[in-house]
């Protein structure tokens, strides 16, 4: 498998992560090795066996359906970049 | 003082020979005295440790005291506690005082220990130098040239150094054993379930597992009484009755069956590391256990399955990061979209943005079953290989890492170099086995060589009282550098 | 060309659980910004998620009312993709193996029935709300609904009109509240639509490219955008054109969809199952103890109410709208079951008439359904009139003399004369003192007779009983 620079653009833009040309020139170096060493998963042949999602084969524990949390806004909003009214404030949403 | 168990710690405090205050006082004096050397800690607070050591000392006189109330306890940064700068080692979180505590946290503050400080670490506990750290690395405390390990190498340093009596850390792929061995400490990841997440700042959650460092496998079961059980608010949290750690420390090795995988003796190991594990494994032949050669068919594979899976889990564990509700913001952006990718761009380092892209793409349209999906099969393959050869053997032991400390920068631009220092515990993770390091003497550059010991699930008081026996005939593990 | 019309739709319903669906918080609507939003909501670092056994039961029984699978394990997956209204940068959501799978809901438009097909209803965490006032050029995010559970249940393309897609819609909304998972209200967002909708020649077989319509949220406005994206696909594919696969958004004020993304530009949501959440599994058990709490369903009950109640299928399916309507017949019929079709009239009538006359549901009535089955039974046995109960029923509207029906129609004088010798009496004088009707009557003016019946009437003030004073005057006269 080979990547090229406008791969790993569009992967930084899924990734919401902001990459100069020189960064994705860079990165595309590292990746495709790492790639490389990934690609030697393939060697193996799984097809009979089922994916391995969680270490433990136990199932969902569920929770009551009860409200046991209280109003805690001004300490959780203490560690806001910017707040106004209660309310989290981001540049203009355009929908 | 500095070089002291736990329950040596515990009998001064118990006898009033010392205050918890006093003894928190004297480790924030050496914390003082060498952080700045090591950079092993990135928050301390004297009056934060000094309340909590108040409080102890207030249980200790009414003989409320339990273990660990009044001890100093190094905790790893990506643990949430209340009121303390929490930064898990990112620009990101640079400015992230937590409004909660961990569950580890909540134990620890529970039992009356004393949060010492927050240590440094690899960043989002991805890396296996701590070169990754916004903070600036930590240095190993046997050579100032070499790496501790990583990511819990703050913490590994910390305790090595005596800076604190023992450590929190967390495992991913190896983050608590590999800088446990490259410090010369002891240090358990125990099977995944077994100690809450909730709180930990997580990096890959089916992998991610708390778990203690030290200087002994006493220390290390004293630990685990406090860090472990059953947490409602983490899903993976198993439920299970409360065992006591300690409960085998003192039964004799006869009989023990340590199964030695033939695919780590093969090749990659240095000369110095083989040559310390053999003689690791002699001891354990004069306490009476045997050895016998198991297959693990698939550990190649490890690494590999290790960085999709881990990547592809962090990539969306990290995009909570986003500079709305708390972290990083960017001063200056265009627009929503803008603010949104320079926070990003700019709150994470190279290798946490390098493993949120391996992530994004391994998850992404066309590549989902080639790569994720394969991985998740191997991942089973590779559980499969370690479950069949607990058929044979009680335990399994091989070298914690195929060298000793590497040199700070050496590996630092090439990442892949870098992933391989997890060969050999990335596949005890994947399975969720508990894993653990025991110092087993010195390599190259007198550096410290760990021993690594994975035991079947649920196995971790079989393994410290594997570890503790050997402890009990040699000294590796009250070796200290002299600083 | 004849165009065929083809809909699917996707409705979120918010389940009425008490808290959120991974957290303790509360999902009261209406509270302060981000006062019900904790810890888990804001996705600080390092929490988790823990799932809620009511979202689950609520699902599971959506999937037993429509006859669905239900999936154990079922498994959460997340749905990748950025926005400020998502704290985790992800929603947690079902992708393989949903909770429910298949099932079917039965429609009725006119006086034809139509099964619509489900493809599956899986449960999901809903998002927090932008606020678009201005801020000094920037936007509020409230995280309150953050983490509200979801159930959204997709339809097969199986409705061909925008009044199929409407009465499914309706049906679905009745269900969902008379299983009471969802309170159906759609001004606070609690049973949303998105419709996905496509036409091709008629008797073609395959579908014709699909546009998905977002932001339903009332049945006049899910009718009104369908027919308005069908024209414009219409005429777009009659000029020669080709429909772009995208979303698009209803706008209310025009009365027009329009482009919100196209497909190109559709997100790659790289689901994956969460980490963080084990499988879910159900066991027959807890299935059959909800299907043991589940009520009777409409349109189980729809057919009892024909065969038990021997009503017309019509008036059984109105009877059926809601459970509470259903719930108040009932308890009315029970008290006469003989007289059923009287009950349901006067229910669908009278009663309907005066709680849209004062915008109140039948759960605000307040004539309770006992007050209502001594009204029925007194018009039954003949003490009052059919008219004179519409009077009796205005005096317990209004709650006159403790709603007693006989003591209001003492006090009224509205009791109707059925003593066979007083109307004979009464008969007599009448046709003594209008001999010229009498004979009228005779010589064949059928119309003569009313005028008697009439004037029997007028001098009982109403009262007589009309069909013995019909009786009595026939007898006279023959």
């Amino acid at each position: 498998m080979t990547l090229s620079v406008n791969d790993v653009k569009q992967i930084a833009e899924l990734a919401y992560i902001k990459v100069s040309e020189d960064e994705a020139k860079a990165t595309l170096v590292q990746l495709s090795d790492i790639f490389n060493l990934i690609e030697t998963m393939q060697t193996v042949d799984t097809s009979q066996i089922e994916p391995m999602s969680h270490a433990q084969d136990v199932v969902q524990r569920l929770r009551e359906d009860v409200v046991t949390e209280s109003d805690q806004r001004e300490l959780f909003q203490s560690v806001a970049p910017q707040i106004e009214e209660g309310l989290y404030l981001v540049p203009k949403v355009i929908e | 003082m500095f070089n002291d168990s736990l329950k040596q710690l515990s009998k001064r405090l118990a006898d009033r020979e010392i205050s918890s205050v006093e003894l928190t006082t004297e480790f924030l004096k050496r914390i003082k005295q060498l952080n700045p050397q090591y950079n092993a800690f990135i928050t301390v607070d004297d009056e934060k440790a000094l309340a909590q050591a108040r409080i102890a000392d207030q249980k200790i006189a009414t003989d409320k005291a339990i273990p660990l109330t009044g001890i100093p306890v190094a905790q790893k940064d990506i643990f949430c506690a209340k009121g303390w700068l929490t930064t898990c080692g990112s620009k990101m979180l640079s400015n992230f005082v937590s409004p909660y505590d961990a569950c580890v946290i909540e134990r620890f503050n529970q039992a009356g220990a004393v949060n010492i400080g927050k240590t440094n670490m690899d960043e989002f506990a991805m890396g296996s130098s701590n070169e990754t750290s916004f903070y600036g690395p930590v240095r190993n405390p046997w050579d100032v040239a070499a790496v501790p390990g990583g990511s819990s190498g703050g913490s590994a340093c910390a305790v090595a150094a005596r800076m604190a009596p023992v450590a929190t850390g967390t495992d991913t792929g190896g983050s608590i054993r590999q800088p446990a061995a490259l410090c010369g400490i002891s240090g358990i990841k125990p099977t995944y379930g077994t100690v809450s997440r909730y709180g930990m700042i997580a990096f890959a959650s089916s992998l991610d597992q708390g778990g203690p460092m030290a200087k002994s496998a006493e220390d290390l079961a004293l630990m685990l009484n406090v860090m472990t059980g059953f947490d409602a608010r983490d899903s993976t949290s198993l439920q299970r009755e409360t065992e006591d750690y300690m409960r085998n420390l003192e039964k004799p090795l006869s009989g023990l069956r340590i199964g030695l995988p033939k695919e780590y003796f093969a090749e990659g190991m240095s000369s110095d590391v083989e040559k310390a594990v053999e003689q690791a494994l002699g001891e354990y032949r004069k306490l009476g256990a045997e050895t016998l050669e198991v297959s693990l068919a698939n550990s190649s594979l490890s690494i590999p399955v290790y960085y999709v899976l881990a990547p592809a889990e962090a990539s969306s564990n990290l995009s909570r990061f986003d500079g709305v509700r708390y972290g990083h913001r960017a001063k200056a952006y265009e627009n929503l979209g803008d603010m949104y990718r320079k926070s990003r761009a700019e709150g994470f380092g190279a290798e946490v943005k390098r493993r949120i892209l391996i992530g994004t793409y391994v998850l992404s349209h066309g590549y989902y079953d080639a790569y994720y999906i394969k991985a998740q099969k191997l991942r089973r393959l590779i559980a499969e290989d370690f479950k069949r050869a607990f058929t044979h053997c009680d335990v399994i032991m091989g070298p914690t890492a195929p060298t000793v400390a590497f040199d700070i920068g050496e590996k630092s631009s090439d990442p892949i170099q870098m992933y391989l220092s997890d060969i050999y515990t990335s596949g005890a993770s994947l399975a969720g086995l508990p894993g653990m390091s025991i110092p087993i003497g010195f390599g190259e550059k007198n550096r410290p060589v760990g021993l690594h010991i994975v035991g079947n699930y649920f196995a971790e008081a079989r393994m410290l009282n594997v570890a503790h026996q050997y402890q009990l005939v040699t000294d590796w593990h009250q070796q200290a550098p002299d600083l | 060309m004849q165009w065929e019309i083809v809909i699917g739709l996707e409705v979120h319903t918010q389940l009425s659980t008490q808290s959120k669906i991974f957290s303790g918080a509360s999902i009261a609507y209406g509270a302060m910004p981000n006062t019900q939003a904790c810890a888990v909501d804001l996705a600080l670092p390092g929490v988790l998620p823990v799932l809620n056994r009511g979202a689950v039961e609520h699902a599971i029984k959506l999937g037993l009312a429509v006859g669905a699978k239900i999936n154990s394990p079922s498994i959460f997956a997340r749905k990748n993709y950025f926005y400020p209204d998502l704290p985790k940068g992800y929603q947690i959501s079902q992708y393989e193996l949903p909770i429910v799978e298949g099932g079917n809901i039965c429609i009725q438009v006119g006086e034809t029935e139509k099964y619509i097909r489900l493809t599956r209803a899986h449960l999901e965490e809903d998002a927090g709300k932008s606020l678009h006032e201005d801020f000094h050029g920037m936007s509020g995010i409230d995280l309150n609904r953050a983490g509200t559970p979801l159930l959204e249940i997709v339809s097969e393309p199986d409705m061909r009109s925008s009044a199929e897609a409407v009465a499914y819609a309706k049906t679905l909304h009745a269900l969902v509240r008379w299983i009471g998972i969802c309170d159906g209200n759609m001004q606070e967002g609690s049973f949303r639509c998105d419709a996905n909708v496509s036409v091709r020649p008629r008797g073609v077989e395959k579908f014709g490219t699909r546009c998905e319509i977002k932001n339903l949220n009332s049945f006049r406005f899910l009718e009104k955008a369908i027919d308005f994206e069908v024209d414009r696909q219409i005429d777009i594919l009659e000029d020669g054109g080709t429909i772009r696969q995208e979303t698009r958004l209803y706008d209310a004020n025009k009365d027009e969809t329009r482009t919100m993304r196209s497909k190109e530009d559709a997100n790659d949501y790289r689901y994956f199952p969460d980490p963080d959440l084990l499988p879910v599994e159900i066991s027959p058990a807890w299935i059959d103890q909800l299907k043991s709490v589940l009520p009777e369903l409409p349109q189980a009950r729809r057919a009892r109410y024909i065969s038990e109640y021997d009503l017309s299928a019509y008036d059984a399916s109105v009877l059926t709208s809601s459970r509470e309507i259903a719930d108040y017949f009932e308890a009315v019929a029970k008290q006469l079951p003989a007289q059923a079709k009287l009950c349901a009239n006067w229910i669908m009538g009278e009663i309907s008439a005066r709680l849209n006359k004062e915008d109140m549901d039948i759960t605000a009535c307040p004539v309770p359904p006992e007050k209502l089955a001594a009204l029925l039974a007194r018009i039954h046995d003949g003490t009052v009139s059919g008219k004179a109960a519409k009077t009796v029923f205005e005096c317990m509207w209004s709650g006159e003399l403790d709603q007693d029906v006989d003591a209001i129609i003492e006090t009224k004088g509205l009791k109707q004369i059925s003593d066979n010798s007083a109307i004979e009496k009464l008969v007599d004088e009448v046709l003594a003192a209008n001999e010229q009707q009498v004979a009228d009557y005779r010589n064949g003016k059928e119309k003569a007779f009313n005028a008697l019946v009439g004037q029997v009437m007028k001098a009982t003030k109403g009262q007589a009983n009309p069909t013995q004073v019909n009786a009595i005057l026939k007898k006279k006269l023959s």
